[in-house]
């Protein structure tokens, strides 16, 4: 890459030829406002806060979307530049519902920011804001207010670009444009996969997931109701931004902590549900490869998907409405522990599942969705009864009163709260792959897979798709078909490389067996309801916390997990038996394409 | 130039005098670097309204080494307005396509396409033969350039390069972020030539006559002739060929009704000269080309003209980016508002303000140029905007 000189702010700096001014800026650490400006995103240059002069230009230069140039002599604050500044922002909140007290991005807005930075006077413009702005609030995941839409269109970009899916869109012109969704429908309607990617990248609060708290606090008022608490591992990685920690402190005891002085009648980890998915999972898998392998049934669909991750579930229901068959018929850990909380749990503690509420604390705004499946009640009861995300509980915690910073670490209860490390890595793309394979790998061979420490790390990283091939021998004698097989994986995160893995399918050329998708970039610790913001760096950081958390767990592969082996014994008596398959496994729908 | 008087041309609509494509036959036998730089030393500029020089925008294009490159003819002439690229359209055609296929040959691009806005869809047939003949000429002289036509949907704003460019591509008509330009990076992500539908036509005139002769048309500052689409209080309602550089004041005698009060130039994008300044404006001198001239008499409320241009661009920006969305709507609200007594008369100024922030930040031409028209008639009709 050859390089350029040019000067900021009588600054002399030396940067990569096609660099913006913004990044130029950046690297010589002059800040300059932005808000249209997503660094997971391509560029804008709609909301125009970040303008800057370039001598000898008249017209100011958006500096997120100009490439710095050879000689260029640029200043960041002039009064010409501050004063645009001002009245750009002055323009925003003039088209803006200013209700920030009952907002719920109140004091973690980016207009609030800059309002305040340039001390905008709410006098200055006339308002035109558009009366009777209805929210929407027929999704059970994602709320959209428009009258708090500042039309920065990252939501419109996340949705094509990062999960190519398309729910949200520009529509109209002029004053009367808008973000919207296919005709305008309900967000219920429409081909949203409930990932949240929308809502962890929107600056304001026109873009918000469905609050459940208030129930949640209610359910924990009544003294005729159990509530079960379960937390996802993503959770314990991220929760801690809330309170000021550094970005990817692990925070596990404190959240325990806080669940159980919140009022949590017992506190419980979704990462035992990761266990018992991958029990199944394994096994189903085993299972297809064997049919396919030595029956040669051709009615078996391979390579096999897994179906964790609800927004990935309804991405395929809509875009590859043929091709269900290829998923794990497994539900995911929140559903799975949900079902095992109303009938194992119940039964244990003597508890009548009526009376038993549970609420399940993820990093994830489509587990709303998914806990609101209407078939998502095999045991006569819902599995989940409400969804929270790290936002939601991070405030519920404020709301009670809790230093969280300095609480005790404990643990969690017992049973279904014990997990290992490969539940832990869920948590991060790549992870169910990697537990799936510790213990499928140990299952079929009696040992360990030939990677040191348990780290499969080709499964690892952040490639949006990762593929792998990894040769199975010396097999134990059941398992004697799989012998010098190459069992070929792939990963793949966020759901934009989810469907180039599916037109591969679609065309019949997958060379694969076993396939994680993640609907989010990075997996769940980039979920849509892990704390705002969320870039490529905080994913790292989180994903290093999560690998951290795996290697301080002493058990590290699913089926050596006691509880695990214990449920099966007193409840389920066998992977994908009667049981398993009444409450463990479920099934998909085709849906519209819009 | 303050000498110049009203002068007629007879240029772009000249009878053809020739035979068909004989224009094109002829600058085909010429060195195409000559006829670049014949381009250029007549000082053309483009005629949408920017007013780029149009022979080193040729040059730029016939740099852009590619296989694949385009030229778009913009007929989305949806100016308020303005008519004389119809009026092209329909009576010499052949003048425009001549200056798209000189544009193919001289640099090096084989795809042509005329966008035409959606209510020129009537014209299609009579275009369409016209593309016959130039494809059977254009075989006779060896000329690869096949002309297609694109409908437009009926935004104003893809009159906007870029917006054009991606309303083609089948995507929200909505201007990009420049650089990178249409001369390397346009329709398709290949190399795009986008001139206006009189360019053209302009732009074969040139070759006919010649840089020298047509440079002595026109001004120091502005060559050549220029269509005016004349309306409002004028019995001479349509197109004018004129040589640029003529005052207003001389305008008014001719096109006026005796009791001309304003004349709008450039269309509503352009400024709004007052009756005391007719004789100091020069028309083509510091504002813009566009072509859309509209006069006013003293019956009409200016306080009306500029809330209608306030209505329609705040109902045709893009509305993507803040200063254009916001601030029109703001321009608009505001002025209801000093009307009103609601806003105090000094808001005026703020207003003002407003437009050259729009003018300094705005991501296009529209939002850009917006506080032309509105600080022109604020400025000079402030008791109308009151009272």
């Amino acid at each position: 890459m050859s390089k350029i000189n040019l000067i900021i702010d009588g600054q002399k700096i030396e940067v990569e030829k096609g660099m913006t001014i913004l990044d130029a800026a950046k690297k010589i650490n002059v800040n300059i406002p932005t808000l249209c400006h997503h660094e997971d995103l391509c560029v804008a240059g709609n909301c125009r806060v970040c303008v800057v002069e370039v001598k000898g230009r008249e017209r100011l230069e958006a500096s997120c979307a100009t490439p710095a140039e050879e000689g260029m002599d640029i200043l960041t604050n002039t009064a010409k530049v501050r004063n645009a500044r001002k009245d750009i922002v002055s323009l925003l909140v003039s088209e803006h519902n200013t209700q920030c007290t009952t907002c719920y991005r109140n004091t973690n807005c980016e207009l609030q920011d800059l309002a305040a930075e340039y001390n905008v006077d709410g006098d200055r413009y006339l308002s035109v804001l558009k009366p009777n702005i209805k929210v929407d609030k027929s999704s059970w995941s994602i709320e959209k207010d428009d009258s708090k839409c500042v039309r920065c269109q990252r939501c419109v970009r996340t949705c094509a670009e990062l999960q190519h899916v398309n729910a949200l869109t520009v529509s109209h012109k002029g004053n009367e444009m808008k973000i919207s969704t296919f005709a305008d429908l309900p967000f219920n309607e429409v081909v949203c996969t409930n990932c949240g990617q929308c809502v962890n990248r929107c600056p304001t609060g026109a873009l918000t997931e469905r609050r459940y708290f208030d129930e949640v606090w209610e359910a924990i008022g009544d003294p005729n109701k159990h509530v079960v608490m379960n937390t996802a591992p993503s959770v314990r990685v991220a929760l801690g931004e809330m309170f000021d920690n550094e970005v990817g402190t692990r925070v596990t005891g404190k959240m325990v902590t806080a669940m159980r002085k919140m009022g949590a009648d017992s506190v419980l980890d979704t990462d035992f549900g990761a266990d018992l998915t991958i029990i199944e999972e394994g096994n189903e898998l085993l299972t297809r490869l064997k049919s396919a392998l030595v029956d040669g049934d051709k009615s078996i669909k391979l390579p096999m998907i897994t179906s964790c991750s609800p927004g990935w579930v309804k991405f395929i229901e809509h875009m590859f409405p043929n091709h269900l068959g290829h998923l794990s018929t497994c539900k995911s850990p929140q559903q799975m522990f949900g079902a095992m909380t109303k009938t194992y749990y119940a039964e244990k503690k003597g508890v009548d599942p009526k009376d038993i509420v549970s609420i399940a604390v993820m990093p994830c705004a489509a587990k709303k969705y998914e806990a609101n499946r209407p078939e998502m009640n095999d045991s006569g009861y819902r599995d989940i009864d409400a969804g929270l995300t790290t936002r939601e509980f991070g405030l519920m915690i404020k709301q009670a009163g809790l230093d969280f910073n300095n609480l005790e670490d404990t643990e969690f209860d017992s049973i279904m709260g014990q997990s290992t490390g490969a539940g832990i890595i869920f948590g991060a793309t790549g992870g169910v792959m990697e537990a799936a394979l510790r213990t499928a790998y140990a299952v079929v061979t009696g040992r360990s897979v030939p990677f040191e420490n348990l780290n499969i790390t080709p499964v690892r990283g952040t490639d949006g798709i990762r593929a792998a091939s990894i040769k199975i021998e010396g097999t134990l004698p059941e398992w004697s078909f799989l012998e010098g097989v190459d069992l070929n994986v792939a990963v793949a995160h966020g759901l934009k490389n989810a469907r180039i893995i599916m037109d591969e399918i679609a065309a019949g050329k997958s060379p694969y067996h076993f396939i994680e998708v993640m609907g989010c970039p990075g997996g769940c610790i980039g979920g849509g309801g892990q704390p705002i913001p969320t870039n490529a760096d905080i994913r790292a950081k989180r994903t290093k916390a999560i690998y951290e958390e795996d290697m301080s767990k002493p058990i590290r592969m699913s089926h050596e997990n006691p509880e695990i082996t214990q449920i099966y014994s007193e409840f389920l008596e066998k992977p994908l038996g009667h049981k398993s398959h009444e409450l463990l496994h479920t099934h998909y729908r085709k849906r519209n394409r819009y | 130039m303050s000498n110049n008087k009203l002068k007629r041309a007879d240029i772009l609509f000249s009878s053809y005098s020739v035979a068909p494509y004989e224009i094109l036959k002829r600058t085909m036998q010429k060195d195409k670097d000559f006829v670049i730089n014949e381009l250029t030393e007549s000082g053309l500029r483009g005629r949408g309204g920017a007013g780029f020089p149009t022979g080193l925008k040729w040059k730029f294009f016939a740099q852009e080494e590619n296989e694949t490159k385009y030229i778009i003819c913009n007929a989305d002439e949806g100016e308020p307005g303005t008519f004389k690229d119809r009026k092209l359209l329909v009576e010499v055609p052949r003048k425009v396509i001549s200056g798209m296929a000189i544009a193919a040959w001289a640099c090096n691009a084989k795809n042509g396409i005329i966008y035409l806005r959606a209510e020129y869809n009537n014209l299609i047939p009579e275009l369409k033969k016209e593309i016959e003949v130039f494809n059977e000429y254009a075989k006779k002289f060896n000329l690869e350039f096949n002309v297609e036509i694109y409908s437009g949907a009926g935004a104003y704003i893809c009159g906007e390069e870029t917006a054009l460019i991606e309303s083609m591509e089948g995507k929200r008509g909505e201007p990009r972020n420049k650089p990178p330009f249409p001369i390397q990076n346009g329709y398709l992500g290949k190399p795009t030539l986008v001139n206006n539908v009189e360019t053209f036509a302009a732009c074969s005139m040139v070759c006919r006559y010649g840089a020298a002769e047509y440079k002595s048309y026109g001004t120091s500052d502005q060559h050549g002739s220029k269509l005016f689409s004349l309306s409002g209080d004028s019995p001479k309602e349509g197109v004018h060929e004129l040589e640029l550089g003529m005052k207003v004041s001389d305008f008014v005698e001719e096109y006026g009704d005796g009791d001309t009060k304003a004349v709008q130039i450039g269309g509503v994008a352009g400024f709004c000269i007052p009756r005391k300044e007719f004789d100091t404006t020069i028309i083509g001198e510091g504002n813009t080309t566009g072509g859309a001239t509209m006069i006013f008499n003293s019956t009409r409320s200016m306080y009306n003209v500029i809330h209608n241009y306030l209505d329609f661009f705040a109902e045709e920006s893009c509305g993507q980016c803040t200063p254009c969305r916001i601030g029109t709507q703001q321009l608009l609200k505001g002025i209801e508002a000093v009307k009103s007594g609601e806003k105090p008369e000094s808001y005026l100024d703020d207003l003002v303000k407003l437009s050259k922030t729009m003018k300094l930040t705005s991501k296009c031409g529209l939002g850009q140029s917006v506080t032309n028209s509105f600080s022109s008639i604020v400025k000079n009709f402030r008791e109308e905007m009151i009272y």
